[in-house]
């Protein structure tokens, strides 16, 4: 569980990224961190492991405040993929990158080759096994930037804009993945603003302008709310977008699943025909 | 990454910004020579206190103190090897001497990063490209050299996310002997290389495509004049380089100690 108590944050060079943040975030939740560039989704996050220590208020992870440990302490239990998988990768081979945090915790060494192997397979790297990491293509990057950390099988999981630079299928996989680790009972926290992929995955939605959060909710209720959503110089799904344009039909404005709106629509024609 | 802070161009306006660079690296040049010259603590410490004044014109105070507590690590090296050295190699002098010897190195190594950090926070790598292609250098140089100071605040910015990033994946920084602390640094120097040949060849390729070296000889926007400030500054700096010849060459500097000892 990670708790946030009224936490400031302000950088050395004097921008105040965080003014006055609260959150609660319970075991096997499944959160959506949202809002433009430099609202402030990335700086709250690096609280939860450690990364950044709060100015003023403080921050707990399983009711142990951040400023009393080290981020490695912290890590065991919190795992965070980077945005770019270039700021993390630098081994000879996958099979190493993955196994070097594994090696920082002090797994030993046939705990190690187990969870490499699970890893490389349950992000469908196997191939790469004795490939270097900079012959990968970029989403292939991201895969083991993603599987270097959940190797670890950390508690929690925070992913740092994961849809950045995938296509429309990676995306897809990403998304299929994430749930399965929810199902599993990980907390999966994502920093996003990407709108479209968090509609799809409908977790819960924080929404986060100029270092404070705006809204917090389900994404079916905070994600459909146009006045919201622009005063987060966000733009609404298009889904959402379409029906709320019919909304002098009738249509109501808060759906933002296609297949849903498939639904709606195929009535509103039936009902037509008649 | 704040110790960087205090190399970094700070984009205000200062009478001292608004010197040519070339007159400023002339003066700096200078500061550099003089401190060379002595090596008693009380010249040392002449130069170190006349900065000052320039540096609260500047107005670049914070970001100054910032990088003499960043360098106070390095100065302490400096410090503690020279009392070692001179403890063994000049072996009749006093402690107090000893001290004093160190004090004035290690002044010395503050007043070179000093007067260097006056020079970076108030020139723009543009205007400093600028002037070097302006004294006649070829510009491949002068963009060479002014991409390469302009990227030195990206690649702090990047050290630092890199050493985030290995940091949660539970690599420790501190601890451990003097080979370990050398093997921690690999993961965050390859990504840093890696990243800065990758940003490089891309780099190389949008200067290309936006017609770069198209034309033998380029105009610029704005052109350098030397003002009368600046001939002032280039006096002072040449009457402040005769001075401390004269006084290097004729007057015996007392250490602090021969003082202390004449009043005690």
């Amino acid at each position: 569980m990670i708790e946030v108590k009224d936490v400031y944050f302000t950088y050395p060079n004097g921008t105040e990224a965080l003014k006055g943040v609260s959150l609660q975030i319970t075991n096997g939740e499944f959160v959506a961190i949202m809002g433009q560039n430099g609202a402030g989704k990335t700086t709250l996050v690096k609280h939860f492991n450690g990364l950044l220590k709060p100015t003023m208020g403080k921050v707990l992870v399983d009711e142990v405040d951040t400023r009393h440990v080290s981020v490695a302490t912290l890590s065991r239990k919190v795992g965070f993929v980077f945005q770019n998988p270039d700021h993390q990768l630098f081994s000879e081979t996958v099979e190493d990158e993955i196994s070097f945090a594994l090696k920082n915790f002090g797994f030993d060494e046939k705990k190690i080759r187990e969870r490499v192997d699970w890893a490389l397979n349950i992000l469908d790297l196997t191939r790469y096994r004795k490939t270097s990491p900079f012959m990968l293509s970029g989403g292939e990057r991201k895969r083991l930037a993603l599987a270097s950390v959940l190797a670890w099988d950390p508690k929690i999981l925070i992913l740092d804009e994961p849809t950045i630079g995938q296509d429309r299928n990676q995306k897809e996989r990403l998304r299929q993945f994430i749930l399965q680790m929810n199902h599993q009972g990980k907390t999966v926290v994502i920093v996003t603003h990407d709108i479209e992929f968090v509609a799809e995955c409908e977790p819960r939605v924080v929404l986060m302008a100029n270092g404070k959060i705006v809204a917090d909710g389900a994404a079916r209720n905070v994600l459909t709310d146009p006045d919201l959503i622009s005063r987060s110089w966000l733009i609404l799904p298009e889904i959402t977008n379409v029906l709320l344009n019919l909304n002098d039909l009738g249509f109501p404005t808060n759906v933002m699943d296609v297949y849903e709106a498939r639904d709606l629509i195929i009535e509103r024609i039936g009902w037509a025909r008649k | 990454m704040s110790m960087f802070d205090g190399l970094k161009f700070r984009n205000i306006s200062s009478p001292i910004h608004r010197i040519d660079p070339r007159t400023k690296f002339i003066y700096v040049l200078t500061f550099f020579i003089v401190a060379v010259f002595f090596n008693q603590l009380i010249p040392l410490l002449i130069l170190f206190f006349s900065q000052i004044p320039l540096i609260i014109i500047a107005k670049v105070k914070k970001e100054w103190l910032r990088l003499i507590k960043g360098s106070s690590f390095f100065a302490t090296i400096i410090f503690i090897m020279n009392v070692i050295s001179l403890y063994f190699y000049s072996g009749y002098s006093s402690f107090a001497s000893i001290i004093e010897q160190a004090s004035a190195m290690t002044v010395r190594f503050i007043v070179l990063v000093e007067s260097f950090s006056i020079f970076f926070l108030t020139t723009s790598p543009d205007m400093l490209g600028l002037s070097l292609e302006q004294i006649g250098i070829p510009y491949e140089f002068c963009f060479a050299f002014t991409t390469a100071i302009r990227f030195v605040p990206v690649l702090a910015e990047e050290a630092q996310t890199i050493i985030d990033a290995q940091r949660a994946r539970g690599l420790e920084l501190e601890g451990g002997n003097l080979m370990k602390r050398i093997r921690n640094y690999i993961p965050i120097l390859i990504p840093l290389i890696v990243n800065a040949i990758r940003r490089s060849l891309e780099l190389a390729e949008a200067m290309e495509s936006r017609a770069w070296g198209a034309t033998e000889k380029r105009t610029t926007l704005y052109m350098l004049k030397m003002e009368r400030r600046d001939y002032c500054l280039i006096l002072i700096s040449a009457l402040m380089l005769a001075a401390s010849v004269y006084a290097w060459l004729f007057i015996k500097i007392p250490t602090l100690t021969q003082i202390l000892n004449i009043q005690g």
